[in-house]
């Protein structure tokens, strides 16, 4: 278990240096044209761009930068925003905690509401609750983010007048705004993650160890709470820790389009600006999230599952 | 072990644990209702052990599930009663069932993993059985649950109460899939298949716990097998299934050694009793296949398949069991209206004699053959002392001949390194060491993809499982003629056709299954073609892993005859790998007993079956079950599993389960092999004069000496 743990960790921050790595050649070298440009504009004369290389330590060798770069990226420093005109830290910390927010509502509610009705329909397979749930899980999940974020906004905003268009949170932090961004990402996963967790409880229910359970006269609460939910839940776990990941790039379209100042907005907004210090720290945050996501999903399935933990 | 319960005999008085009266179970499908379960009656008396045999399909497991009335969406009982303790169980609401089940009847499962919950620690899945059925505290409970595991003779069992199933050998799971039934002690057990699933040594000690509980605790028990021999050493009374309905029952010794009925004649004359001989006496194999159940013929079912079927009387109506007049106790029953007819002599087992085959120069020629894998260790231990690799020895200095036109068995437990071996026979692994001379030519270290068509296509293999070796998507005709093809036996394609053709009759198929798909075919009609395709590029020498293992008692029967007929017309060498004893002997000329990838011993068939014996053959014999009442055994029961191959014990590979152990040279040094007589070789450290005093294990009567030659 021990060297399961230090293993994938070490995986994760060897996949981290190595995105790092590639990120800094990217965008920091001559190697996709040259950063001063990048920085100055197309019209920076020869010799501006050699006064800011000077400047930013630009002369000097790529090793040496790379490391210079990696070191004050661990220990915090994470550069100065170009467009921002302020430290990188100071833009970025606020944006990944207002996505924070949002993811933290949404998933709030999808893992509940996903559980629930895939374990329900899981246990009758074939009933009506199961064939509706199909139905309504494939329909909202073919209808892409931006789509169900323009017929959400037509009909509680537009229509009914219920819900504010935007969530620019300009007056201070407004929990009603935060409905229709909540709402289109949830609509659109639920369905996914029900679907999954529906098909793993199915199986588990076929299963000649849930025969057992119920041949020892366990009550039918029992065969389901102790015996099914434990090994239907396995794959489903899964799942769940891999939509932190996507969300962290989902959240892009719902941002810009209901102009929430949050994580994927930003990126965006670094990337349209050639903001290489931003982008560079919002890459490496969106890195970290997946590996970390991922090195915990392994983590966890281990731990939930013991023909793993112990073998 | 039949006398452990008080039976039918002398418990008519008592009343009696479950009566089955006039039960009809059917299925619900798309195509309507298929009856699956006709007319079933059975009375189970307190303390007595019913057998129910059948071939696949033919209800049995139906009816164990209807006793607790588990059945599924699209089952239902549709006639008759299954009264427990007199009370109908057809008629009570789930909570009155949730009562009985687990507390008054428990089920053993076939598969005692999957019957298993995998996340659970067993501690919980035992306390729970107490804990729902009765007021005691979680301390009681768990004092129980230690004296019941004590009593499945589980070692340890405070630490497999804290294990996972996964972290217990397949015998050990099945002692605590037994422990779970008994301990609530309930009065009713069902057994369906408990040790299908397991090898041979473990079974047989399975088999003994299951007789001695059912003397302990009295406890009834229906016991489902498509083993005859399982039957006649646990039950006290036999139900014969077909195709849904009883159509013989009695008590054991009257239904085993006078069997009315044809199609029990007929199970009787599929299975290897020690009295048949692939010359002197074959296998008769049962025509025709199982009905199904819809195409069920009036009258009798089994009369498109019996040789004593009579227009107008059989084919008429269906008729109920008659009683069978002689020994009043016996309560023999039979389902035929022809029985007081019929020779019953005449139906004994044993086919027409044949002539035995000639066995011609030796052909295969297996010096020091071993084969190691290397197996990385990735625990934190490995990782610092920097011992990562190791080796896993699969197979270690096998030495054996084996002659063209005959037959040489391969046999041993699950891990022994027998398919290993066959691997590297055929190329899919390469050994590590020694030679394997085919045809003179050392093929030991030559991958398939090396080989030439020539030297592929004279070694080919049968494999085990019929299901998943045939290409769904491609018809039978296709299959067979690709290789026929690609080994270049014909080269023209009407040629090729003709030869696929020869091919469908040798293996005694119909020439339009060339047209079909796999998935048109039986089971055994999917092993035939696996035979036609290993015979299609005229091979010198076939291996055939466990051919008939997957199959039914009567079309293993077929099977296993066909093999036979196909190899003595082709004079092939047939390398014959199986852990079922009674078949080998059947069917082999010579036999290497292999034990954790050594060989033990090996000799001709005659050799290997009589003094003297390898301890690990001679426990072997002994666990194998015999379907004879009038042939006794030794009991040489096994403790304890077959040790991992990763990591075997010191010195001889036997030594921690072995019942002769002589003393500390057992666990130190490998024994040296010796050779007993010509050609027969043992390999142990007790001294051959030693061995050779001991008695047989399996005892046969001469023909004249028994009952049934009154």
């Amino acid at each position: 278990m021990l060297t399961l743990i230090l293993r994938r960790v070490g995986f994760m921050l060897f996949t981290m240096l190595v995105v790092s790595l590639v990120l800094f050649l990217l965008l920091d070298t001559e190697l996709a044209g040259d950063p001063a440009t990048r920085v100055l504009g197309q019209f920076a004369s020869e010799h501006q761009k050699e006064l800011w290389r000077e400047e930013h330590g630009y002369n000097r060798p790529v090793m040496v930068r790379y490391f210079d770069w990696v070191g004050s990226f661990v220990t915090g420093d994470l550069g100065i925003s170009n467009r921002y005109r302020a430290p990188v830290a100071e833009v970025l910390w606020p944006r990944l905690w207002n996505t924070a927010i949002l993811g933290f509502w949404t998933f709030a509610l999808i893992i509940p509401i996903s559980l629930v009705f895939g374990i329900l329909s899981g246990m009758r397979e074939g009933s009506v609750l199961d064939r509706s749930l199909s139905v309504t899980g494939i329909l909202t999940t073919s209808v892409p983010e931006f789509a169900s974020a323009v017929f959400f906004s037509s009909v509680f905003v537009f229509g009914l007048q219920w819900l504010p268009g935007t969530s620019g949170m300009t007056d201070g932090f407004d929990p009603v705004q935060l409905i229709l961004p909540v709402m289109v990402l949830v609509v659109y996963d639920f369905g996914y993650v029900a679907r999954m967790t529906r098909a793993s409880m199915a199986e588990v229910m076929t299963a000649q160890y849930i025969r057992t359970a119920v041949l020892k006269g366990l009550a039918y609460k029992t065969v389901i709470l102790r015996h099914a939910l434990r090994n239907a839940l396995i794959a489903p776990f899964t799942v769940i820790m891999l939509q932190i990941n996507w969300l962290l790039s989902g959240v892009i379209v719902v941002e810009f389009y209901f102009a929430y100042k949050g994580f994927g907005a930003l990126l965006l907004e670094a990337s349209l600006n050639n903001d290489v210090a931003l982008l560079e720290a919002c890459a490496m945050i969106a890195v970290a999230v997946a590996v970390g996501t991922q090195t915990l999903a392994d983590i966890g399935y281990t731990i939930l599952n013991p023909r793993i933990r112990f073998s | 072990m039949n006398n452990s319960a008080n039976g039918s005999g002398n418990g008519a008085t008592a009343a009696p644990i479950l009566e089955c009266k006039d039960l009809c179970i059917s299925y619900y499908t798309r195509a309507g209702e298929i009856p699956a379960v006709v007319d079933f009656s059975l009375t189970v008396q307190p303390g007595e052990t019913i057998g129910i045999v059948g071939e696949s399909g033919c209800g049995k497991s139906t009816v164990a599930m209807a006793i607790m009335q588990y059945m599924g969406h699209n089952g239902g009982i549709t006639g008759g009663s299954i009264k427990f303790k007199g009370r109908d169980m057809t008629k009570m609401s789930e909570a009155e069932l949730r009562q009985l089940r687990g507390s008054e009847i428990a089920m053993i499962y076939q598969e005692p993993f999957a019957s298993l919950n995998p996340s659970l620690r067993v501690s919980t899945q035992l306390l729970e059985v107490p804990m729902t059925h009765e007021n005691i505290t979680r301390a009681e409970a768990r004092e129980r649950c230690m004296q019941v595991l004590r009593d499945v003779r589980l070692p340890d069992p405070a630490r497999v109460m804290n294990s996972y199933p996964h972290q217990l050998s397949g015998g050990q799971q099945q002692r605590v899939v037994i422990a779970m039934g008994l301990l609530s002690n309930p009065s009713l057990l069902l057994l369906d298949e408990p040790t299908t699933a397991l090898d041979v040594t473990v079974e047989a000690g399975i088999v003994k716990l299951i007789a001695d509980i059912s003397a302990k605790y009295g406890t009834s028990q229906i016991y489902i097998s498509h083993n005859l021999g399982l039957i006649l050493e646990t039950c006290d009374r036999v139900f014969v299934m077909y195709s849904g309905e009883v159509v013989e029952e009695g008590r054991i010794k009257s239904l085993f050694t006078w069997p009315r009925h044809p199609y029990t004649h007929g199970l009787f004359a599929c299975i290897p009793l020690p009295t048949a001989d692939k010359n002197a006496a074959p296998l008769r194999p049962i025509p025709g296949q199982l009905p199904l159940p819809h195409e069920r013929p009036v009258g009798c079912y089994y009369a498109p398949r019996c040789n004593h079927f009579k227009e107008g009387l059989c084919d008429a109506r269906h008729f109920p069991m008659e009683k069978v007049e002689g020994d009043e106790g016996a309560n023999h029953f039979v389902r035929c209206l022809r029985w007081r007819e019929i020779d019953h002599h005449q139906e004994a087992p044993g086919g027409d004699p044949r002539a035995a085959a000639e066995i011609g120069d030796c052909c295969l020629e297996v010096t020091d053959m071993q084969k190691y894998y290397p197996v990385k260790d990735s625990s934190l231990k490995a990782l610092f002392t920097g011992k990562r690799m190791r080796n896993v020895k699969a197979n270690e200095s096998l030495n054996f001949r084996a002659h063209e036109g005959e037959t040489v068995a391969i046999v041993g437990e699950s891990g022994c390194g027998k398919s290993t071996f066959a691997k590297v026979l055929m190329g899919l692994e390469t050994g590590t060491g020694g030679e394997i001379r085919h045809d003179g030519v050392d093929i030991a270290e030559i991958a398939v993809r090396d080989r030439s068509n020539r030297q592929i296509s004279s070694l080919q293999m049968v494999f085990q499982n019929p299901f998943d070796t045939l290409n769904p998507s491609h018809t039978i005709g296709a299959q067979i003629e690709r290789v026929v093809k690609k080994f270049g036996v014909e080269k023209n394609k009407a040629a090729v056709r003709e030869r696929v053709m020869k091919l469908l009759d040798t293996v005694k198929l119909p020439r339009d299954f060339y047209y079909r798909k796999p998935r048109q075919l039986s089971g055994g009609q999917k092993q035939r073609i696996g035979i036609a395709r290993a015979f299609a590029g005229n091979p010198s020498m076939v291996i055939a892993d466990e051919p008939v293992s997957a199959l039914d008692v009567s079309v293993a029967a077929a099977v296993t005859e066909l093999l036979t007929d196909i190899q003595r017309e082709h004079r092939t060498t047939l390398l014959f790998i199986s852990h079922d004893l009674s078949v080998v002997r059947y069917l082999a000329d010579r036999i290497v007993v292999m034990y954790l990838g050594q060989i033990m011993e090996r000799g001709t068939t005659e050799q290997i079956f009589s003094p003297p014996y390898h301890p690990y053959t001679e426990a072997l014999l002994s666990a194998v079950p015999i379907a004879d009442p009038e042939v006794t055994k030794r009991e040489i029961v096994l403790d304890g599993n077959v040790p991992s191959a990763m990591d075997p014990p010191s010195g001889c590979p036997f030594s921690t389960r072995c019942p002769r152990k002589i003393g500390a040279i057992c666990e130190t040094e490998n024994p040296p092999e010796r050779q007993a007589s010509e050609r027969h070789y043992i390999k142990c450290h007790i001294e051959l004069d030693e061995l050779r005093k001991v008695e047989e294990v399996i005892h046969v009567p001469k023909e004249e000496e028994r009952i049934r030659a009154e």
